[in-house]
């Protein structure tokens, strides 16, 4: 018996719920009742109401990627010099949200900053002024870099462990004090770690919904949420153009991961065998 | 040449209470070729890591041109180590990691350029400077870490078992261009290695070290003709130690027979360990030697035969370039210069007991004559 025998079930899968989906999404997204046509597209990339909302959902990814970069390399850092035992302690921390439904967390950040929430009462606690949290831009901005800074902080962390010693020795030997090293060899050397962490955080970011609707209050539309509401709000009759948007986002995280495959192999050619 | 570069007063190292090193006296000249020697774990790494500066001594001093180094980092030290797997950086050319150390010395650019190109050179790397690290051979890997190391004109070059990774036949070859170097550029250097032959071809001087305490200190020729205990004997080439006893200056006994030999100073019917060098030993007819013995195998080594002869006593092991067949009754002849006296250790297989016995004198290891 041949061996890719077993890769059968997967391939059945792949086609079931990869595949398929994404060919309907495609035939909707050129259709349109049953006759093709690129007007869903056109109207989509033209639409006054659209392309601001995926300028936005595409500002608020990369703010999002730079403010868990920001946060993420110094939290992994800090891990790569914890002894193991605490290191995993903590980085189990960082994890255990992640078993929670994404829903739930964002949800729970509602609780959290709510006029009348838990981070007001304690305010009020201290008889300072309670503050407008929720549905506000900064909410939205939080709910993401919650979301997906484990993301970020997991792929450097690893590579920072696996980070041969005698190269940061070589480097002191060499007459690079800390911040040299840490600039010159240590920061070079774990940029693929930092590219796959951005890949991993970029992607989801630009595509997601639901966290601005639950944080934002529908104020603040990002690109997933539209795409929601064409299928949701507008039922069959929103199938073209909601598949139109898809297909757009589709391109463009197909356009992203070039661009980081491309970064990351050069950071790899660079960062030599780290992977 | 008789200066003092480096001092190292009453190391000790421990690792959750265990020595790792004891009792650690040692002069390094300044141009010297010294090498640290001993099997895996006698510490010898330890020792070349302190200088460095990456592990700091439990107790003692280490000194430098008569400075206290032990409380300066490893970026402020003026040693540079080409490390044991060379810890190349891989996001960096080869020019790039040679003018590493430069480049944060901010020396101007004409100059780093000059420097790395002449390194290049040295290394016998021109032409090598835009290649990648990956992209080099073991051998070319080992020659940039050297050239890295050697390009920022340190005092002391620390070298950590550089040649482990090579095969026999670039290693014999790198082992000449390292002393062709060293002596040219006229650096000190400090050499790591387990490989005897390799101590032996290299060094000026030559520290044996065993279990975290230093054995014996001295030229290649004192080391293989004067071991001072059996680990040295064993551990420098081949020998033959037997049990004896010093009758007289002069005179030895073992195993039944009376000898010549050339030492003296021990006291009267003293015990004693003979050393003799398979080597030293010649084959003749039985008639002519008062040992005689049966070749019990022999063994081809290329240059010589190794023979095994039973005599009465004690197996001997012999190496010769005229053929004996297995079987045949020789005679053992030993020559007074081809015996060694060693003052009689404690256990026969003393080593395993040195640390704890101190059997070896301190107060002789630590004298700096000896190495001078």
């Amino acid at each position: 018996m041949k061996r890719s025998v077993f890769s059968y079930p997967y391939i059945v899968w792949m086609v079931i719920f990869i595949l398929s989906p994404m060919l309907l999404i495609v035939y909707y997204a050129f259709s349109s009742g049953g006759a093709l046509t690129f007007a869903n597209i056109r109207d989509a990339l033209s639409s006054e109401t659209y392309m601001p909302v995926l300028l936005r959902s595409v500002i608020v990814a990369l703010e999002a990627t730079a403010i868990c970069i920001a946060l993420g390399y110094p939290i992994a850092y800090l891990l790569s010099k914890m002894k193991k035992s605490t290191a995993s302690l903590v980085s189990v921390l960082f994890i255990v949200p992640m078993w929670m439904n994404f829903l739930l967390r964002t949800y729970a950040w509602q609780v959290i900053l709510d006029s009348s929430g838990i981070l007001n009462s304690w305010l009020k606690a201290f008889g300072l002024e309670p503050l407008h949290l929720l549905y506000t831009e900064g909410a939205v901005m939080l709910g993401t870099v919650y979301n997906f800074l484990p993301f970020m902080i997991l792929p450097i962390y690893t590579v920072l462990i696996k980070l041969d010693k005698s190269h940061i020795e070589a480097a002191q030997d060499l007459g690079a004090n800390g911040a040299t090293t840490f600039f010159k060899v240590v920061l070079p050397l774990s940029m693929p770690g930092v590219i796959s962490g951005i890949t991993m955080v970029f992607i989801p970011a630009i595509t997601t919904f639901a966290i601005s609707r639950l944080l934002g209050g529908g104020k603040y539309m990002l690109y997933g949420d539209l795409i929601e509401n064409q299928f949701i709000t507008l039922g069959v009759n929103g199938w073209n153009a909601g598949s139109a948007l898809s297909f757009i986002l589709l391109v463009l995280v197909v356009i992203s991961m070039v661009i980081m495959r491309r970064a990351e192999r050069e950071a790899g050619e660079e960062g030599s065998k780290l992977w | 040449m008789s200066k003092h570069l480096i001092e190292l007063v009453n190391i000790r190292k421990s690792y959750d209470g265990e020595d790792a090193l004891r009792n650690i006296n040692l002069y390094i000249r300044d141009g010297e070729f010294l090498t640290l020697l001993g099997p895996s774990g006698c510490g010898k790494t330890t020792m070349l890591r302190i200088i460095a500066g990456f592990v700091m001594p439990t107790e003692g001093q280490v000194y430098m041109e008569e400075k206290d180094l032990v409380s300066i980092p490893p970026y402020k030290r003026r040693v540079n180590t080409v490390f044991q797997k060379y810890a190349l950086f891989p996001h960096l050319n080869v020019f790039d990691n040679i003018a590493f150390g430069l480049k944060i010395q901010k020396l101007p650019k004409t100059e780093i350029e000059t420097r790395v190109n002449e390194m290049l050179e040295l290394v016998n790397l021109k032409g090598y400077g835009k290649r990648w690290i990956e992209q080099l051979s073991g051998g070319q890997q080992q020659r940039v870490a050297i050239a890295r190391a050697l390009v920022n004109r340190p005092q002391v070059l620390l070298l950590d078992e550089p040649l482990g990774a090579l095969d026999l036949k670039l290693r014999k070859g790198m082992q000449l261009e390292l002393k062709r170097m060293q002596q040219r550029l006229g650096i000190t250097f400090i050499y790591v290695t387990h490989d005897q032959e390799e101590a032996l071809t290299m060094s000026d001087t030559i520290v044996v070290m065993n279990e975290g305490v230093i054995q014996q200190i001295g030229t290649p020729t004192d080391i293989y003709n004067e071991p001072k205990n059996i680990f040295v004997a064993k551990f420098i080439g081949e020998s033959n130690i037997v049990p004896g006893e010093m009758l007289e200056d002069y005179k030895v006994r073992f195993y039944g027979n009376v000898y010549e030999c050339v030492d003296k100073g021990f006291p009267k019917n003293q015990p004693v360990d003979v050393v003799v060098r398979p080597e030293d030993i010649d084959i003749v007819a039985p008639e002519a030697a008062k040992l005689t013995g049966v070749v019990r195998s022999v063994l081809f080594m290329g240059v010589h035969y190794e023979f095994r002869v039973e005599c009465a006593d004690f197996t001997w092991t012999v190496h010769s370039t005229d053929y004996v067949p297995v079987g045949q009754n020789v005679g053992l002849i030993i020559l007074p210069d081809a015996i060694h006296i060693m003052n009689k250790s404690v256990t026969p297989d003393a080593m395993e007991l040195s640390v704890e016995d101190e059997d070896i004198d301190p107060e002789e290891e630590t004298e700096p004559e000896e190495e001078i």
